[in-house]
């Protein structure tokens, strides 16, 4: 599913160049539910932000399934990104002024689906993560971890290959981050979704099928 | 589908409009103040030049008109305040120039008492020859106006305006009827109405060879009060040159110095319309620089306001990138959005332009300075399509700046 070879990248700073990731390998095969692991400033965020196509890398190479990602332009970028890729963010990142339904149908927006459609859909969703009663509601009317159920939502909305998770149970209490890396858990399970997940929590990564753990750019085990 | 999407994306359009309500309408209200100051401007500027059209009105715009006065300048010989007295033969010389198409001289009594059976009143006659009728933009409603035959047999017959039709006849059909002019029997042939107004219509019209021989006497029997021609398309030098010719001709036959203005005085209604045309484009081009600046203004409000929103909005940007928003899409929708928003409170400003103008057309009283105030299709279509190209330019920067917002960064400082 995600194969990445010698792949490097820097950020200029202060004129000289940060490494950031370093001739990193990894593997991560489809319906795997991966934990990534490290110290901050390690490269965890900045890994899955390039897994995301949110950021270009410097050299190496990327395949998401057949495609080579450095190939692709800005426009094709966040195409692929909408058809095969979901985000689940720490802060959830939900629009304030859009009800909990209308969030999770954005990416389906954007994908050119019809209104009806995609409401169906994005409520389909919300049954599923729990909070069918809760589709009017605008974001600041739910709890913590209502939020980050309905970015799950969303980010499940388009039927994504691969769901990037970057510390979504950080900003929650222990209870509501049992609930929320179930979810996840099912969602590997029963939709056979690649789900990686960037965590601080050695609890958390147990959950998955295997760590890698990165230091310094590099992936140390 | 098409459909449903458009109606998405300008909900969309709705939804960012609405949360920034108080901005909207800030922006709206700028860009249609600048509107309207221009419509209202503009229809202002019509209003001005149509009661200048209306002056001309009565009168061909391509006419010199000539004035016979004194002297003020001794001339080989002669004396000064030597009166100067046009004649017939002035006139056969003034239609021999090059450049002249219609020409009349005037011959005036004034005041003559007008009657028909027991009605009488005093009305201003003027003597003339045909083509008076398109020097004074004369339109006849009924019969005929003075012709080549009445001047040639000396013809008793009279072309009466309007109000004297209406005072001396009363519902009566006046043409064939017999007038009196000074006692005189003059049969009405035709009536006319004249856009000079009230004075004009009450104007009556006599052959010049008729007027001459029975009312000259002695010395007027071949006199002329004043002269006036036309000369076609002429520009302002043409026209000037034309009438150059005429004095100088005039000089040499009355023995006057060609530079006397006194003589002979002349007036230009070419060069004075074109001073005034010209006046009017300059008046144009500063009402539409200080409409298009004011309307500037509200537009370069719209782009800062833009600028601030998509500053604001940098975070919700990065995240519909990051959930598959394309960079034209994002374009897209700011661009949208400016020219909508332009677009829309442009329109707002010119609704209550021309309803002000069209307000001041019905209400305001009949004046010398405002008449017909309006804005015409033309401007109103410029102004139109300024507006959603200016809403473009508007949008353009900050819909620049939404497209390059990276959205890593911006989901980090979200």
């Amino acid at each position: 599913m995600i194969r990445i070879r010698q792949l490097n990248k820097s950020y200029q700073v202060g004129g000289r160049p940060l490494h950031v990731l370093s001739d990193l390998h990894l593997d991560v095969e489809e319906g795997e539910f991966v934990a990534i692991m490290g110290s901050s400033g390690s490269g965890k965020s900045t890994l899955l932000n390039v897994l995301g196509i949110l950021d270009a890398y410097d050299s190496g190479t990327y395949h998401l399934g057949e495609t080579l990602v450095k190939d692709l332009n800005e426009a094709d970028a966040a195409r692929y990104r909408n058809r095969y890729v979901g985000f689940v963010f720490q802060s959830f990142h939900l629009l304030p002024f859009k009800s909990a339904t209308e969030n999770v149908a954005l990416p389906l927006y954007y994908a050119g689906v019809g209104r009806r459609q995609r409401t169906e859909r994005a409520n389909e969703l919300l049954e599923r993560v729990g909070l069918a009663d809760r589709g009017h509601h605008l974001p600041s009317q739910l709890s913590g971890g209502q939020k980050q159920r309905v970015a799950i939502a969303r980010a499940l909305v388009t039927r994504p290959r691969v769901v990037l998770a970057d510390e979504p149970t950080g900003a929650l209490d222990s209870t509501t981050s049992d609930e929320i890396m179930e979810l996840l858990l099912d969602v590997n399970h029963s939709d056979g979704a690649t789900i990686l997940i960037v965590t601080h929590e050695g609890e958390v990564a147990r959950r998955t099928d295997r760590t890698v753990l990165l230091h310094d750019g590099r992936i140390v085990s | 589908m098409r459909l449903e999407g458009w109606l998405d994306r300008w909900t969309e359009i709705a939804q960012s409009l609405w949360r920034h309500r108080i901005r909207t309408a800030l922006t709206t209200m700028s860009v249609a103040w600048g509107t309207f100051v221009l419509v209202v401007l503009l229809g202002a500027g019509r209003g001005l030049q149509n009661s200048v059209a209306w002056q001309f009105r009565d009168d061909a715009t391509n006419s010199i008109w000539l004035y016979s006065g004194e002297t003020s300048r001794p001339f080989e010989g002669r004396p000064i305040n030597r009166p100067i007295q046009f004649d017939n033969d002035d006139f056969a010389h003034l239609l021999r120039t090059d450049g002249i198409d219609r020409a009349t001289g005037r011959f005036y009594l004034r005041g003559p008492t007008i009657a028909y059976k027991q009605r009488s009143a005093s009305f201003s006659v003027r003597s003339v020859h045909p083509d008076h009728q398109y020097l004074e933009n004369t339109e006849v409603t009924a019969g005929r106006f003075i012709d080549v035959l009445d001047l040639e047999h000396k013809r008793k017959v009279a072309v009466i305006g309007g109000e004297v039709a209406e005072f001396l006849f009363r519902g009566i059909d006046p043409l064939g009827e017999w007038i009196n002019v000074a006692r005189v029997p003059f049969r009405v042939v035709g009536v006319f109405k004249d856009t000079g107004g009230s004075s004009e219509m009450r104007q009556i019209y006599l052959p010049v060879t008729t007027a001459q021989a029975t009312f000259g006497g002695g010395n007027r029997s071949r006199v002329l009060d004043q002269m006036m021609f036309t000369v076609g398309d002429a520009g302002v030098e043409q026209a000037n040159a034309v009438a150059s010719e005429v004095v100088a001709m005039l000089a040499a036959r009355h023995h006057f110095d060609p530079e006397d203005r006194k003589a002979v005085r002349v007036r230009n209604n070419v060069e004075a319309f074109q001073d005034i045309q010209r006046i009017f484009r300059l008046l144009d081009a500063f009402v539409w620089l200080v409409g298009v600046g004011t309307v500037t203004a509200g537009i370069v409000g719209v782009s800062n306001i833009m600028l601030v929103s998509v500053r604001e909005r940098t975070s919700e940007i990065g995240l519909r990138k990051a959930l598959g928003a394309t960079p034209g899409q994002i374009v897209g929708g700011i661009l949208q959005e400016a020219v909508f928003l332009t677009a829309s409170s442009g329109y707002l400003g010119l609704v209550a332009g021309v309803a002000l103008l069209e307000a001041l057309r019905l209400w305001l009283p009949e004046n010398d300075y405002l008449r017909e105030p309006q804005v015409t299709l033309g401007p109103a279509v410029a102004a139109t399509v300024l507006l959603v190209v200016f809403g473009g330019l508007a949008g353009f920067v900050p819909a620049w700046r939404a497209a390059r917002v990276h959205p890593v960064e911006a989901l980090r400082n979200g």
